[in-house]
């Protein structure tokens, strides 16, 4: 096959082309929103809230609503509540988050077992599949996905200065509890928009991954945003490539491809590249 | 100080007294913070009992005392970063927090990440930030009063390195310069010169000075008691209360010291002057070693 129709072939399918358009996007929403989960130490509540939408969906389905509905007020639910949870009570936050974590996921499995006939809807959400992405969602994915990049990127450098600074942001006048939690409900957003391309269990990894890569390749917030943005973006099409030329999850694949890219960064990178370590400790004769 | 003298100045209550007309004779603009028999803590540990202390503007004050006596707590309520449980604050003429873009607050170094991806440029720029506005990107203006601030401290040509890569004094002059670039009235630091060598706490304390002078208000806390006693003008002692409050000189007061620290404070007569130990704390265990101050005066 030439390289030609090697890229173009997979573009003829309706489905190749929603679900790469929605790789991309959910790629790129993650990498920008996972900036903040990775420097603010978000992973676990990252993690959390997905395992969250569960029973979300779950109901959606038991009261006929839309399933997306349903997991974004569990989502958004779920991750205000830690912010609240963790501001009030004197609980280690890691312990808190827990607690909630494995609460809602059984309160998911429970009611999931109730249901007598089989659900491939909601089996889905478990493991992603974006090329079964019909329209409409991906109209919805798309105009959620980049209300959630322009609000983040209109306040990035308020969201910057409470990240770094909590106490000096405070001080200066900037609202940095009602930023948190803004945070954290576009973080439930995020999370409910991405699930359906990755799955419940992946979106961590769509979130955290790119930008861990990409600040272990730069020392500017601005630098890692995007470079993050690109990791993710090319990691989605190479990985749905693969995807459909090795018949592969598409998710799984996705995510492989951004761990990868990690673990080139991790031994190669400039920075903390073991490979610059080793080199440079290595005794010169 | 002769025994005269200490007699005159114990007990406490009667050294903030007479600080109390030094400062109202120096000048008669209003205060620009008063604390007013303020009590606050945590959860249900108070922290700091019934305090009451007026800073006039232009005050160089150092807010001296051992762990846990309120230093830090002190500073986040005039900063508006937390609310007193009983007494009142008023900052600048109004509520605590109301004034935000009139007051640079510096935290402790140990509450920073220095692992985070920023350069020394946008972490000064970081004090433009009240008066750029939401949503709205630096201008060229913001720009040069960040050169500015950073060429104040001695970091003019540190801009593009990332914070991570500086050393422990240039750490604290880069939130120095911050805190300049945001051009406030009222300076409020703690611990800016904790951790740093002779030279950097010089020039530290040549830039507050200038900044007092100027008639701006700089409160900062401090465990270098011969510092507090050479470069502030002005020196409040806590130890939950408020001891005293009065002229720098005061620092070397062996008995207020000692009603301060308690038995934490040793103050030694030594070759050429008098040793004074302040007590160990976390700080100095990071830095693998204890105050230990020779006064020469």
């Amino acid at each position: 096959m030439d390289p030609v129709s090697f890229l173009t072939e997979p573009m003829t399918f309706t489905f190749m082309q929603r679900g790469l358009i929605a790789s991309v996007i959910v790629g790129i929403v993650c990498a920008v929103m996972g900036t903040f989960v990775v420097l603010k130490g978000l992973a676990f509540i990252g993690d959390a809230v997905s395992h969250a939408t569960f029973p979300g969906l779950v109901v959606a389905y038991l009261l006929g609503l839309p399933l997306y509905v349903g997991g974004a007020v569990a989502a958004v639910a779920t991750a205000l509540a830690i912010g609240v949870v963790s501001r009030r009570a004197r609980l280690r936050f890691d312990t808190s988050v827990g607690v909630l974590f494995a609460g809602t996921f059984a309160v998911g499995v429970l009611l999931f077992s109730t249901i007598k006939n089989y659900v491939a809807d909601l089996l889905g959400y478990l493991l992603g599949n974006v090329l079964g992405i019909g329209l409409g969602d991906l109209v919805q994915l798309a105009i959620l996905g980049i209300a959630v990049l322009a609000i983040v990127l209109t306040i990035r450098k308020e969201l910057l200065f409470a990240t770094f600074d909590p106490l000096g942001a405070a001080a200066s006048g900037l609202p940095v509890a009602a930023l948190e939690y803004l945070l954290l409900a576009l973080l439930g957003v995020t999370i409910v928009v991405s699930i359906q391309a990755v799955g419940i269990i992946m979106v961590v990894a769509m979130l955290v991954t790119p930008s861990a890569t990409a600040q272990l390749l730069v020392v500017r917030f601005g630098q890692m945003i995007a470079i993050a943005a690109v990791i993710a973006a090319v990691s989605a099409v190479v990985g749905l490539y693969l995807s459909f030329y090795l018949n592969l999850a598409s998710g799984a694949s996705i995510v492989l491809v951004e761990t990868l890219v990690f673990l080139v960064a991790l031994l190669l990178g400039p920075r903390t590249g073991l490979w610059s370590r080793l080199s440079r400790t290595a005794p010169a004769g | 100080m002769t025994t005269d003298e200490l007699g005159a100045v114990l007990p406490g209550q009667r050294v903030a007294e007479r600080a109390g007309v030094a400062t109202d004779l120096r000048t008669a603009s209003p205060p620009s913070v008063v604390v007013d028999r303020v009590s606050a803590g945590y959860g249900n540990r108070p922290a700091l009992v019934d305090v009451s202390l007026s800073i006039q503007a232009g005050s160089l004050l150092a807010v001296i005392g051992p762990n846990g006596a309120g230093k830090s707590t002190l500073l986040k309520l005039i900063a508006g970063l937390i609310r007193p449980w009983s007494g009142t604050l008023t900052v600048l003429g109004g509520q605590p927090g109301s004034g935000a873009r009139r007051i640079a607050y510096v935290p402790q170094a140990e509450v920073v990440d220095w692992e985070f991806p920023v350069t020394v440029g946008e972490v000064v720029m970081m004090g433009r930030y009240g008066r750029i506005g939401l949503g709205r990107s630096p201008r060229r203006d913001d720009a040069e009063r960040v050169a500015a601030a950073l060429a104040t401290v001695g970091m003019g040509d540190a801009s593009n390195r990332q914070i991570g890569a500086l050393s422990g004094g240039q750490r604290r002059r880069v939130f120095l310069a911050r805190a300049i670039a945001a051009e406030p009235e009222l300076y409020l630091l703690d611990e800016p010169v904790t951790g740093v060598d002779a030279r950097t706490q010089e020039d530290l304390m040549d830039v507050l000075e200038a900044e007092a002078r100027a008639g701006k208000t700089v409160v900062a806390t401090t465990h270098d008691l011969i510092c507090a006693a050479q470069r502030f003008h002005e020196a409040a002692f806590l130890n939950g209360r408020l001891v005293a409050h009065g002229s720098a000189d005061l620092v070397l007061d062996q008995d207020l010291l000692a009603a301060t620290y308690g038995g934490h404070v040793l103050v030694l007569p030594g070759d050429g002057g008098r040793v004074v130990l302040d007590d160990a704390h976390h700080h100095d265990e990071a830095a693998g070693q204890r105050h230990f101050h020779d006064e020469t005066r």
